[in-house]
């Protein structure tokens, strides 16, 4: 029974990683993550997720390089336009009431989301009074996000992706184009707090207006997902927001009651009062 | 793991393959099916709606962390990997296309062997690429029944003929001895 044994050692690596690093994976879905640990041990060299979990406990160099198997980082700007637009037009005229406003975005990845948050509240003319905090775990992707450049290969889709969205103005009046790639204003990240931030080890840090957190909770278990909804509700303002991915929803966690559905189709919440 | 569940991959001419067998089922089929069919992305699965006007059995998009129940059809969402968690639960992901596709087969059977083991029935049919190959092998090895749609009857035989290949435990199969087997094992 190899794929038993298999399963011993992931459970093994994932407890390694935990006591030794303090990053906590042990109740991701585990489908996917056995996947890309599988994908991982292959494309690093290894006979086994045994002798792989030797090399990270030993080697800290190792840790950046798995974290970049065990996270998926796949993203794009303006991803499901329709998203954006419903934020634009049913969530902003809400947020325009207030006098100040906080925004966050967990799980920012590259920093694709970040900056489409950013150039929409430019747009709408709400960036000077918004502060942005993007978080995420995994160190490099922070740093991208930080650095905002993008293949140009990529800039039809975002720019696709930002008209869909209602976009009032051109995305190429934000980057400039250089040696293949886009290099995004930096002004847009003024009011940007980066920050190495776990919705499973951390934490609340402040009283946000709009929390935007797609395509991460699906890579979460139940019990996961009732944690991190959970530091969202105690995260938001009275009646603020939060927008989760197209197929993510409050429906399997416990703090359902805790939210109405503002923008159903778009999977856009807003807390409830009480 | 207990339980039992069937898993079907589908890709060019797959939607007429695809409506063959599942208006057959009846609405008392005890077992869960999932499918993955390569179509191009779309916001709405418009498989679902199709196929929920032709079955017996209840046909839905699959959401992430939904217990899988008998008596249903679920369809893979377009652009998301639909596989099934150890206990027996839907999980989604965006992750990179496998094969070029997203779904991928492969993905979906991979996953479904892993949790299912034997319990499992796989059915590659017709398609123009070789997703579903590695997947189906992956269930015969588990002890699971695999099954492969004629290639020289197939719409494409360029996806059943790699799954053929790949698997030995699996045979060229009519549509009505694909369907024979799926009711006799699902009441076995
Ligand atoms: C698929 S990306 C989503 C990017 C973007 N939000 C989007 O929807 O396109 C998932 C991100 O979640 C991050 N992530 C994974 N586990 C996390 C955790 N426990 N806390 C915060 N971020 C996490 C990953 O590092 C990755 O950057």
């Amino acid at each position: 029974m190899t794929d038993a044994i298999e399963d011993i050692e992931i459970e093994l690596l994932l407890e390694a990683v935990y006591q030794h690093y303090h990053y906590d994976f042990r109740d991701y879905a585990r489908a996917s993550l056995k996947r890309r640990l599988l994908h991982a041990r292959k494309q690093l060299g290894y006979d086994s997720i045994s002798a792989l979990q030797a090399d990270v406990l030993h080697d800290r160099t190792m840790l950046p390089r798995l974290l970049n198997f065990l996270t998926v980082q796949v993203s794009e700007m303006f991803r499901d336009p329709s998203y954006f637009r419903a934020l634009r037009e049913k969530v902003i005229p809400h947020l325009r009431t207030y006098a100040s406003l906080k925004v966050w975005v967990a799980g920012c990845s590259n920093g694709e989301e970040l900056y489409s948050l950013s150039i929409l509240f430019r747009e709408e003319g709400l960036a000077h009074m918004t502060l942005f905090y993007a978080t995420d775990i995994n160190p490099q992707a922070l740093k991208a996000a930080e650095t905002g450049v993008y293949s140009l290969d990529q800039i039809r889709l975002f720019t696709e992706n930002h008209q869909k969205s209602g976009g009032l103005t051109s995305l190429s009046d934000y980057y400039t184009a250089d040696y293949g790639r886009a290099v995004f204003d930096k002004s847009l990240r003024n009011q940007v707090v980066f920050s190495d931030h776990s919705l499973v080890t951390d934490a609340v840090f402040g009283e946000m207006h709009l929390i935007s957190c797609r395509n991460v909770l699906i890579y979460f278990n139940r019990d996961l997902q009732n944690r991190a909804v959970g530091l969202f509700r105690d995260s938001l303002a009275r009646r603020g927001f939060l927008g989760l991915g197209s197929k993510e929803s409050l429906r399997f966690t416990q703090h359902a009651d805790a939210f109405e559905e503002f923008v159903p189709s778009e999977k856009i919440y807003q807390r409830a009062l009480g | 793991m207990t339980g039992r569940a069937i898993v079907i991959g589908a890709s060019a001419g797959g939607v007429q393959a695809l409506s063959r067998i599942l208006p057959a089922l009846p609405a008392d089929f005890a077992v869960p099916v999932l499918v993955v069919a390569h179509i191009p992305p779309r916001k709405e699965n418009a498989l679902v709606q199709l196929f929920a006007a032709k079955c017996a059995l209840r046909v839905k998009e699959a959401e992430d962390k939904e217990m899988l129940a008998g008596g249903t059809v679920y369809f893979a969402p377009s652009d998301y990997h639909l596989m099934v968690e150890p206990g027996g639960s839907v999980a989604l992901s965006s992750e990179e296309p496998v094969n070029h596709s997203r779904p991928a087969i492969d993905v979906l059977f991979e996953t479904a062997a892993d949790a299912f083991g034997p319990n499992l029935a796989g059915v590659v049919l017709t398609g123009a690429n070789h997703d579903g190959a590695r997947g189906l092998k992956a269930i015969g090895d588990a002890g699971g029944i695999a099954m492969v749609e004629d290639p020289d009857t197939a719409e494409v035989g360029t996806m059943p003929a790699a799954a053929l290949a790949a698997c030995p435990a699996a045979r060229p199969m009519s549509f009505e001895q694909i369907i024979h087997q799926l009711q006799g094992w699902a009441i076995s």
